[in-house]
């Protein structure tokens, strides 16, 4: 109780100060607000915006943990440590300590700079603006540091966060405004302004810089390519990877993408809390799978020549895709942003759908941006509003049409 | 197959707004509704759908270097390009008059809405890119000039109805004062380009290499240049 109080008696003398919402902020986050509404609330629900956005993160946390796990792992199988797991998901290579500190390590730094940053420049234009601070960036915090590659210098990233949160989100007023999810605005800046450390073979694994000298050195080279399995299909590389490591996560890429295990149970968890829309997953997963069914039959009909840069993107089997890079973090905590998704049900399913059909097309068209994910679901926020406008349009002709009948 | 890839480039990877940042005056302007938005979108595929085809005949049979050949063989030589301008703009002119007859007989609504700016399509840079660009890139057929028309004015629509709507559910954001109007539209327009780049070097350097030499070399470039960034940073990286 010592702790609230004093936040109280703090939040009450600088009531009507500047500084106030920055308490206000920490208040609310920690504890229920002292004063509640007594009468005349019109809309009642159990959870505010900061229990939402809570569970959300925790959905995410089993990624968080599995990818401090991976980038450790990942690295001590690069440097040749250890061996590459072989007895499934709790497999002893894996969930060892050693692993764990070295991704802990690395990663408690992401998150520190991505919540510093970004909660910084969140409390400073709340102080400005004069309004309360806003819970958008506690998702959009931790978020962040899940879709880099493990070894991104830590000031490109607060570059990132400050465009993304300031130009994403805050200019339009704030969190519930932005048309862009702040998230993959970051990453796309990242992806465009940084593009060496955010594609290749050097970032993906913490300390593969070091191995590549080894090998030049002359060190047997061994299974891994440091490579994401996208960025090796792009390029019509072998991939060393079976769908298993690729379904429970032992493989390179950025750190909480991989395993689609742990996702797929955020996801279900976000379902059940009715947090996520499960519309949209659905219809994201079953766009992708119809055009990764229409690749597939493109491939195996022969009416593109092996030699094709496309060819090996293309011909990885259907349900791959959505195995392999961003799809099921995307699908399931990035497309469902309730802000800038599509508003209404019908919307939905269609904006699902060409998230999911897009991303492969870019995955399999576009070599020089192997990670189709993220650019397909920016491109669709920019046309959910659109989307919206004609449902809802055609909602209003249907009912124009009863009434006119009724009338009649 | 060379038209639809034609087609799908010119709506999705060479877009008038986002990829060359053309026809803004109109799409800053007149993205305030969507209904307005699909209206003046809709005279835009119109015009380009037509005036790029008469003016690809234009400059086949006028103003291209020795295209004066069918006179006979004292003009072989004549070279009229730098006419191609004004030429360029004379049929444009006529075209959106033209459009303008039809749209104030047909829908008077429309008209009213769209205003200054139907007339003003006369001089939207993006008609008359899309003329240039069709020139510039040496499209070799009607067809293909028929079809580069049609798929710029869609990428176009596509553009300004995007806008449109997201100006629409903007509208009761909470902008700062300074941005609010064309600075917020601006800061969406350069964010929708992000979205759009998606498609940027999509398609390129695939089976057909002959009608791509010049986007493969600037996919080279490009490669050419992160070639040179990963040396710096991996110079830095050894220096540090």
């Amino acid at each position: 109780m010592g702790l609230k109080n004093n936040l109280h008696k703090l939040k009450e003398k600088y009531k009507g100060t500047k500084m106030a919402p920055a308490f206000n902020a920490i208040h609310t986050f920690l504890y229920l607000p002292n004063e509640t509404t007594h009468n005349g609330t019109h809309i009642k629900a159990a959870d505010d915006l900061k229990r939402t956005m809570n569970t959300v993160i925790m959905a995410m946390v089993p990624c968080l943990l599995f990818g401090m796990f991976n980038a450790g792992y990942q690295h001590n199988l690069a440097i040749g440590e250890i061996q590459a797991v072989t007895s499934g998901f709790f497999s002893t290579e894996f969930w060892t300590i050693d692993n764990f500190f070295i991704g802990f390590w690395k990663i408690l730094p992401l998150v520190i700079v991505s919540y510093g940053v970004g909660l910084g420049i969140e409390f400073i234009f709340a102080i400005i603006k004069g309004h309360e601070v806003e819970e958008g960036y506690l998702v959009t915090g931790m978020l962040v540091p899940l879709i880099v590659p493990v070894d991104i210098p830590l000031w490109m990233l607060a570059v990132a966060v400050i465009f993304g949160v300031v130009i994403g989100k805050e200019v339009f007023g704030g969190t519930g405004m932005n048309i862009l999810n702040p998230a993959l605005t970051i990453r796309a800046f990242l992806f465009f302004a940084y593009p060496t450390w955010m594609s290749g073979d050097k970032v993906w694994v913490h300390g593969a810089d070091p191995r590549v000298q080894n090998l030049a050195d002359g060190a047997t080279p061994d299974a891994i390519s440091g490579e994401t399995i996208l960025g090796s299909l792009a390029q019509g590389k072998e991939v060393a990877y079976n769908a298993m490591d690729m379904f429970l996560g032992f493989i390179p890429g950025s750190v909480g993408e991989t395993s689609t295990l742990l996702i797929i149970l955020g996801g279900l968890f976000l379902i059940f809390s009715k947090i996520g829309s499960w519309r949209i997953m659905l219809s994201s997963v079953v766009g992708a799978l119809v055009m990764g069914l229409i690749f597939n039959s493109v491939a195996s009909s022969g009416l593109i020549s092996e030699s094709s840069k496309f060819y090996s993107l293309m011909s990885t089997e259907f349900w791959h895709h959505l195995l392999i890079g961003g799809f099921a973090f995307g699908t399931v905590f990035m497309a469902t942003d309730p802000v800038t998704a599509s508003q209404t049900n019908k919307g939905k399913w269609i904006y699902g759908f060409l998230i999911g059909f897009i991303s492969i097309l870019i995955r399999v068209f576009n070599p020089a941006y192997p990670e189709g994910v993220m650019l397909a679901i920016l491109l669709m926020n920019v046309f959910a509003p659109t989307i919206d406008h004609y449902v809802v349009q055609g909602n209003v002709k249907k009912r124009m049409k009863r009434l006119k009948v009724k009338t009649a | 197959m060379e038209h639809l890839e034609l087609f799908l480039k010119s709506i999705f990877i060479d877009n008038m707004v986002f990829s060359v940042f053309l026809g803004m005056c109109s799409y800053l302007a007149v993205s305030k509704k969507v209904s307005t938005a699909v209206g003046l979108g809709a005279a835009v595929i119109f015009v380009l759908a037509i005036t790029v085809p008469l003016n690809w005949l234009l400059d086949q049979y006028l103003l291209q270097p020795g295209a004066l050949a069918w006179l006979g063989d004292d003009y072989a030589d004549y070279d009229l390009s730098f006419l191609s301008f004004i030429m360029f703009i004379a049929t444009i002119a006529t075209m959106v008059q033209l459009v303008e007859i039809v749209v104030e007989k047909f829908s008077p609504s429309l008209y009213n809405s769209l205003g200054i700016f139907l007339p003003l399509i006369a001089v939207n840079c993006a008609i008359l890119g899309g003329s240039l660009f069709m020139q510039s890139r040496e499209i070799p057929t009607l067809g293909l000039a028929t079809v580069y028309g049609i798929g710029s004015g869609i990428g176009w629509f596509l553009a300004i109805l995007a806008i449109a709507a997201i100006r629409e559910k903007i509208r009761y954001s909470n902008v700062p004062p300074a941005l609010r109007g064309l600075g917020i539209t601006f800061i969406i327009t350069g964010l929708m380009a992000i979205g759009f780049m998606s498609f940027g070097g999509m398609l390129t350097g695939g089976e057909e290499e002959t009608t791509k030499e010049e986007n493969t070399a600037n996919v080279d470039e490009s490669k050419e240049n992160l070639e040179v960034k990963e040396v710096l940073a991996n110079n830095i990286k050894v220096n540090e």
